[in-house]
């Protein structure tokens, strides 16, 4: 153990007036730590049913400037992409995450869509990804690291594509991390959590605020409406070009 | 930092005196404080969320040795490595060592105040390193080799202009008839400019807004994604931070995060919030190699215990500063060194002591309006008062206000004599001032009368009218 570390941990301790804490208090703080007990948690998001919630995550993303498709099924993804990258006159080529969530998307309906599955790279403009959770109290969005869901995605293209489900919809952000600590079991934390509200921005000069700083200037959630119909197509063997 | 604190009066004439500064700062005086009324109104709970921030901060402060040796075990365990260091210098000698080992040239930055603080930047350009800053406001002052004037705006003090014609003076190979007239441009050309950067950069250096001792994780908030591009990109990631930053659950930084964007720029979350928690797993398509954790003390460990132990609950979001009448006048060059504002007033002579920032926690009207913002309810204007007494403790306060403020303090607890003379100065000035009822000069207080008038007082002291009410029995 470095010599520093042992003499800011002995500064602290003289500064507190003590010695380190006896096993008991360390038992006590470790069982504060298990407890997860959320702290005061704002109801403006825990309050509603779930219709409302699913109304105010779309309502205070679209305030961040993120767009908002609402499509039916996942059949309707492609063309919803397809149209919005023709209105934003952005090229018809996407990187996309190797995600099997994704794959009861039939992306070969729309065959003009070019796909590469794979972390992004310099020259891409466009990604497409899933997301962990869609977090209505402030219209975020949940992301994590992993195999089929890598970071560069969300951060290097002009513009992010995000399917989001509507069984996604969570109130808050300890909501979607409860989610996150049941996969986490499996395998412990992801690398990186992201959380994405809106677009990126700036107001570094002259508090002008401008979107596109350095990641997405644009984010675009494809919002699935009904999630049965997701399930039936992916039981009846559908699956996707491989990537 | 070198810090120049000592020169407080002087850089604050100066500030006052720059119109670029003025017209950029009067940009900033209406629009933080509507933006963060505005989201506070929109969110009943954020008063009880302050308490309870409050009460997480101090709950960990408490606690500080148990949840740094718990958050290094859980850094370790996920792979990351912890380096403690004391002072400035031995956080800038782990940084350059992680730097060699791989042979680093090219270190994008994302936006740091700690990096600020140690001086990092000056550290690896003297050993052939380049840091790249990569936050809009980080890069422009890096260019103009400024320190920042804000902790989350670091460029607030420049106006569009001044922006244009340093990217003009610096980005030579783009065309110098090209059109550098709004914001939007200056972003976009800042955007391109710095993509190679990025994607080249061999080592990401980033802050931390708060670290997590159970899952051993870092989290970043950021608007740009400059951040998030620092920390992905490179083969490694150092996290550049300070032991104040823990909390113990993923909970109590939720708790702190909806206090933070709010209070800081308005907004109901910022852009990117990110949670990093060691490097890249075995089969992650990104991600950084390594995660290194570089842990500063600066003094810190010393601030426990004390009347400025409050101090460490500081969030950095800005509020103070952004609603202080002495910021909103001379801006945050004036302050000297890393932290400007009311929260510099007291951070920074905790941190490079009381003889060199001595101006700082005078600089204040005690208006109280920081106090009323803070997200985590530190009393500032107490701690600057602690602040002076320490200066005049210490006799460092100039000679004629020391034997001044002596003078004052004798009569003052003679309450007789003071409304003695309170009686007869009132009368006195009363009657001299009655024609113009004001003063344009005044023996003693051209301090006062240098900058304005002084009103005339109209011949009573205010004891004697209190007095006079109170027999009278109207006050009741």
């Amino acid at each position: 153990m470095s010599e520093a570390r042992e003499r800011i941990l002995g500064a602290i301790r003289s500064s507190l007036g003590r010695g380190r804490l006896d096993p008991d208090a360390e038992a006590d703080l470790r069982a504060r730590i298990g407890a997860h007990r959320r702290n005061l948690v704002p109801v403006r998001a825990t309050a509603l049913d779930e219709r409302a919630r699913v109304e105010l995550f779309i309502a205070m993303a679209e305030e961040v400037q993120a767009r908002v498709t609402r499509v039916g099924s996942p059949t309707e993804v492609p063309e919803a992409i397809a149209r919005y990258l023709a209105a934003e006159n952005l090229p018809a080529e996407l990187v996309m995450a190797p995600d099997p969530s994704i794959d009861d998307i039939p992306w070969d309906t729309w065959p003009l869509l070019q796909i590469r599955r794979g972390r992004a790279e310099a020259e891409d403009r466009v990604s497409v990804t899933h997301c962990h959770a869609a977090i209505a109290e402030t219209g975020t969005l949940m992301l994590i690291s992993g195999a089929q869901t890598p970071t560069t995605l969300n951060f290097l293209p002009e513009a992010h594509i995000v399917v989001v489900r509507r069984d996604q919809v969570v109130a808050t952000y300890e909501d979607g991390w409860d989610r996150l600590r049941t996969v986490e079991t499996t395998g412990g934390l992801p690398r990186a959590v992201n959380f994405v509200t809106g677009p990126s921005r700036t107001a570094d000069i002259e508090q002008h605020i401008e979107l596109g700083a350095h990641g997405p200037g644009r984010l675009h959630i494809v919002f699935i409406e009904d999630v049965r119909v997701a399930r039936s197509e992916r039981d009846d063997g559908y699956s996707a070009p491989a990537g | 930092m070198l810090a120049t604190s000592r020169h407080f009066e002087a850089a604050a004439q100066a500030g006052l005196a720059n119109q670029n500064l003025q017209r950029a700062l009067g940009l900033a005086r209406t629009g933080f404080p509507l933006r963060r009324r505005l989201a506070v109104e929109r969110l009943p709970e954020f008063e009880a969320l302050r308490e309870t921030g409050r009460s997480i901060k101090d709950h960990t402060l408490q606690h500080l040795d148990f949840y740094l040796e718990l958050y290094e075990s859980q850094v370790v365990a996920s792979g990351g490595k912890v380096h403690w260091a004391r002072t400035s210098e031995e956080a800038c000698a782990a940084v350059l060592r992680i730097c060699r080992s791989v042979g680093a040239k090219l270190v994008t930055k994302g936006k740091s105040m700690v990096a600020e603080e140690v001086g990092l930047n000056d550290a690896l350009e003297a050993n052939g390193i380049t840091p790249v800053e990569t936050d809009l406001g980080e890069y422009i002052i890096q260019l103009r080799h400024e320190p920042p004037s804000h902790i989350i705006a670091p460029a607030i003090h420049l106006v569009k202009e001044q922006v244009a014609d340093t990217f003009r003076a610096e980005h030579r190979s783009l065309d110098p008839d090209r059109l550098l007239a709004e914001p939007r441009q200056m972003c976009d050309e800042a955007r391109s400019v710095l993509r190679p950067r990025f994607l080249a950069a061999d080592v990401g250096i980033t802050g931390a807004n708060f670290l997590i001792a159970e899952t051993g994780s870092s989290i970043i908030v950021t608007n740009e994604g400059n951040g998030d591009l620092t920390q992905t990109l490179p083969r490694i990631h150092i996290v550049m931070t300070s032991i104040e930053k823990l909390v113990p659950t993923f909970e109590d930084a939720a708790t702190l995060l909806r206090l933070l964007a709010r209070s800081a720029t308005g907004q109901e979350f910022s852009s990117y919030t990110t949670i990093s928690t060691g490097p890249r797993r075995p089969d992650d398509l990104d991600g950084p190699e390594q995660y290194h954790v570089v842990l500063l003390d600066n003094g810190r460990s010393a601030m426990i215990g004390t009347e400025f132990q409050d101090m460490l609950r500081c969030i950095r979001c800005s509020a103070c500063m952004n609603h202080c009448p002495v910021y909103a006048a001379v801006g945050g060059h004036a302050y000297g060194w890393v932290y400007p504002g009311p929260m510099g007033a007291v951070l920074t002579p905790g941190l490079i002591g009381i003889e060199e920032a001595g101006h700082l926690p005078n600089a204040s009207t005690f208006c109280g309006r920081c106090e009323s913002v803070c997200p985590v309810k530190i009393p500032l204007p107490k701690m600057m008062r602690h602040w002076r007494e320490r200066e005049f403790a210490k006799k460092l306060s100039p000679p004629a206000y020391r034997s001044g403020l002596a003078a004052w303090a004798w009569v003052a607890r003679r309450p007789g004599l003071y409304h003695a003379l309170a009686e007869i100065g009132s009368r006195a000035l009363g009657w001299a001032g009655s024609r113009r009822g004001r003063f344009r000069t005044l023996p003693l207080a051209s301090g006062w009368t240098g900058v304005r008038d002084m009103p005339a007082p109209e011949g009573r002291s205010f004891h004697s009218l209190w007095a006079e009410r109170q027999t009278s029995g109207v006050a009741r």
